[in-house]
Formats: C-alpha cells, structure tokens, sequence
C-alpha cells in the first residue's frame, strides 16, 4: 500500500531504444500508442491500483513573486531547459517490485513501427503518512 | 444507534446470510445496502424506526441486528430475481427462511479469516475487511486511503473474487488477521473515517471472538500507542518525539485499559512479537518523565522481541534503547553490525552520535536521514534536528 508516481519526460531522461519523435510516427502508430496508454490505464483501474494519469502540455511559463503588490513575474518558455515532463501516473501498490513491474510495462507503449519504445520512466514514492507505532 | 454500533453488527450480519445459503459476494453487496439504508433512515441517535421492529423491544442491539438481517435478506432477494442468469440461486427463494429476528450461528471471527485470507495482497485484505468487518462503505474506504471510489471498488470486487471459493467453515491464520488489523492501525491516513479507531474496535471485536493471547497483545499495543495519540502531534502538525511529549495529555483510560489486557495475556505465557512490543510500550507508559523510563527492562523485550522476529527493524529500535540503558558509545556499537541502508539507520545514528557530544557527525547524519525520510512529517523533525545542530555550531 504504497503510492508511485510514474513520470513520463519529454526530455531529460536518457534515450529511449526505440527513439523516433512521435511527428515521424505514422498516423496508426499513434492511435496504437494512445490506446496502450488508455487500456495500460483500464487495467490499473481493474486491479485497483489506479490513482490518477494526466498529460501535461510541453510549453510552459516560469512564475514567480515579485514583491508586496506587484504582479508576479512571468518569463519563459525556455526552450534550453534540461528537463521537461510530458506527463505522469500515480499508482497505489502493494510492493516497490509491483511498482517497477508497472512501469516496465508503460515503458513497452509502442512507437515507431510499432515496435517497443523502451522509454526511461521515472519512478518515484511518495511520502507516506507517519506511522503510528515507531519505536 | 450510532453509526459505530451499527457497524459493529455488520459480521453478524453477514455470516446469517451467508449461512442461509447466500454466496459471500452478493451477501456482502447486500448487507452494505442495508447499513446504507439503516443510516438513512434511522434517526441520528435514536433506535431503529419502530415500524420497522420485531415486536421484542427488549434489547435495542438485538432488534436492529434483526432489522438489517430483515432488509439484507430481501435485498439480496431481490438481487437474485433481477439477476435472471443465476437461475440457482432462484431455488433458495423456494425455501426463503422467514424473516425476523436473527438466530443461529455468528460466524464473525470465520469473517475475519475469509477476508485476510493469504491469497489476497495486504492492500486487498485490508479493503475487504474494512467493508465486510468493519462495514465502511467503499466511498470511506477510498477516501481513508487517498485512492478514486472506482479503484477501490474494484480492488474490493477482485478481492471477494478470489476467496469466493473459499470455504467458509474452514478455521484459519489468526496471525494472518493480526497483521491485517495492524496495517490499518500503523499505516492510517488521516482521513474523514479515524482508521486507528476502527483498528481497534476490529481487534477488540477479534479478540472477544477468538482466544488468543497475540489478539489480546495486538490490542493492548493499540490502546497503549492511541493513548499517546494527542501528544504525538504539536498543534502545527509537527511531530513531537516521545522524550518531549507532554505526558499530562497520554490518555490514562486507555493505558490502564491496555496494561489490564497485556497482563491477563501475558500471564497466558504465550509469549509473541505483539506482546512484547506492548511490553515497551506500556514501559513507557509507565513511567512519569522521559527521564525516569525503565531502559533496561525495555532492553530485555528488546532481547525477547529479537529472538521472536529476528527483524533488523528491532535491531536498530534495540540500539536506541541500548543507547539509553548503557549509554551512546553502547548504543553506537549495537548499531555497528547492522545494515545502513535499513529505514531510519541514520536518524538513530544521529541521535546516538549526539548523546555522544559529536554535534558534526549528528549534524550531517540528520541531513541524511531526512534526505532519507519516507514520511514528510518525519523529515521535517530531522530537518529542524539538523538545522539546530547546525545553528548552535554556528554561534
């Protein structure tokens, strides 16, 4: 009973195997992609371990206060920017095994000709609530 | 009638269902519809409707089990009629018992067997028993655990899945359901439904079914430990460590409640991991200051606890106590032998190096752990440990 964030990243984690830019995919390709990421999703809802999934678009701002009574300051996109995330899953799971086991299989979404992208995710716990019994 | 008490007859319930002929999964979809029901319709506080009664008013317990044994067995009835594919069941209809007061056998404690049952995960038995014991909704259940209602119900559905081939008369693992209610203690969220609660009143439920000296064991180092609960947290939410909790504000009912429990148990001379980990913490309920804690016999259990559960856990908790009982250099050298990647390793050692004097070391190791931390509340105390190391060498 542990909960994982899988972090999917446009940029910043190392080359993927199969690393062909998704606007190089054909049309099919894509739709295949999209539905292994939906029934990769069903299937954590059918085995009760699914917390949430959302995308997120590549291009953001960068925000940040500016003093008493000024708006905040905004810049950016950054183009130059190391890391970027394109999207996560959190999962609830028995074991840190089940975790990894989770995002081996998102990692298998097909890609370019269909075959396996072998994408890096990143897979992160979260922090619990403190246990009651400590010593 | 309040919810809890309610609650509380939902095993009872359940196993008349089930030994009128019912399958446990719709029997237990049937006995929730009718918690549901009961909560809506009965009057806060009150009892149940009195049209609704059998006409013995005598015990209000015994006449709202009969209530909802009443209304589970008709919606049960009326699940099996809509469901024109399970012809089988329809042939229970022929022979419907009458409806009215329950009798016969209360198979409760078979109910905690069935849903801590070794073929489910943890996280699925724990769900199960919260509904089909504990009579939580799944709505409850979900929110208690920071999951969507629609995993959780599917978590519950897969799990009554996989015992519904169970036998149902087969005894079972008491220590299976043990370490089932202690996940729900230990590893509580803080949510709309107090999880520590219900712990307890599950394993207190157990413990009256079952004659068991781990039962009694596992419910005295409960009480013992939400008996600190108030303490346990300063009023910004951050934790407050037992040497410096205010003693005045331990619940002494609940600490005079658990020493009776772990005395009977242990008299039983039965000894086990719960036992002597309510041992410590009644050690520690006992004594008036931080200062005047028996450490040496905590040592001891610490000894008796290793040779139950040979757990590097209880090592790393042992060297603490030692480090009280004989002092950090003892302290440190219990901790020498064990493995620094193990949970809370370097905030132990922290602690020891400080009681040594070695503020440099305590400093760096604090930082350590609380880069290390798996709960925020804990690595914001080793956070503020480290800052004030820090601060002081500063000056």
């Amino acid at each position: 009973m542990a909960k994982y964030l899988l972090l999917k990243h446009y940029r910043g984690a190392p080359a993927s195997v199969n690393d062909v830019p998704m606007e190089q995919w054909t049309p099919e390709e894509i739709s295949a992609h999209m539905q292994y990421m939906n029934d990769f999703a069903a299937g954590l809802e059918k085995t009760g371990e699914f917390v949430d999934g959302q995308a997120l678009a590549p291009e953001g701002a960068w925000v940040r206060y500016d003093g008493e009574g000024r708006p905040p300051v905004t810049d950016g996109p950054f183009a130059e920017t190391k890391d970027l995330i394109a999207g996560w899953m959190v999962i609830d799971v028995d074991s840190y095994e089940r975790a990894v086991e989770l995002a081996g299989e998102l990692s298998a979404a097909p890609g370019a000709g269909g075959e396996p992208i072998h994408e890096w995710l990143e897979v992160r716990p979260f922090l619990t609530a403190p246990p009651t019994i400590t010593e | 009638m309040d919810e809890a008490l309610l609650r509380s007859l939902t095993p009872s319930v359940l196993s008349v269902l089930v030994r009128r002929g019912a399958d446990f999964a719709a029997a237990e979809d049937a006995v929730q519809e009718a918690l549901v029901e009961a909560l809506r319709v009965w009057p806060a506080g009150g009892a149940s409707p009195s049209s609704r009664l059998p006409a013995d008013r005598g015990d209000p317990l015994r006449d709202a089990k009969g209530w909802l044994v009443t209304v589970a067995w008709r919606r049960f009835l009326d699940a099996a009629r809509s469901d024109a594919a399970r012809r089988r069941r329809e042939e229970l209809l022929d022979e419907e018992p009458a409806p009215g007061p329950a009798s016969g056998v209360d198979d409760t404690l078979q109910l905690y067997f069935l849903c801590a049952h070794p073929s489910l995960t943890p996280s699925s038995a724990v769900a199960l028993t919260l509904r089909a014991v504990g009579g939580l909704t799944t709505r409850q259940i979900a929110r208690a655990y920071l999951v969507p209602e629609a995993t959780m119900a599917q978590r519950i559905s897969r799990a009554k899945r996989t015992v519904s081939g169970v036998r149902f008369d087969r005894p079972g693992d008491v220590a299976t359901v043990l370490r089932v209610l202690y996940l729900v203690f230990n590893e509580g969220y803080s949510g709309d439904v107090d999880l520590a609660a219900e712990a307890i009143r599950l394993t207190r439920q157990l413990a009256a079914a079952v004659d068991h000296p781990e039962a009694a064991g596992l419910l005295a180092l409960m009480l013992l430990h939400h008996a600190r609960r108030a303490a346990r947290t300063a009023s910004d939410g951050s934790l407050v460590p037992l040497a410096e909790q205010d003693r005045t504000r331990w619940d002494t009912r609940l600490i005079a409640e658990g020493v009776g429990i772990l005395q009977g148990a242990l008299a039983r001379d039965r000894l086990g991991e719960f036992q002597a980990q309510a041992a410590i913490a009644a050690l520690h309920a006992d004594a008036p200051t931080a200062e005047e804690t028996d450490w040496v016999q905590i040592v001891e259990w610490f000894d008796e606890l290793t040779r139950l559960t040979d757990s590097p856990v209880v090592r790393l908790n042992r060297a603490v106590a030692v480090g009280e009982a004989d002092g950090p250099r003892a302290g440190l050298a219990a901790l020498a032998g064990l493995d620094a990647a193990l949970p809370r390793h370097a905030a132990v050692a922290a602690y020891l190096h400080e009681r040594d004097g070695d503020t440099a070391t305590a400093a760096r190791l604090y930082a350590e752990a609380a880069h290390k931390a798996g709960n925020l509340a804990e690595r914001d105390h080793l956070t503020r440990q480290a800052a004030r190391l820090n601060d002081c060498r500063c000056r």
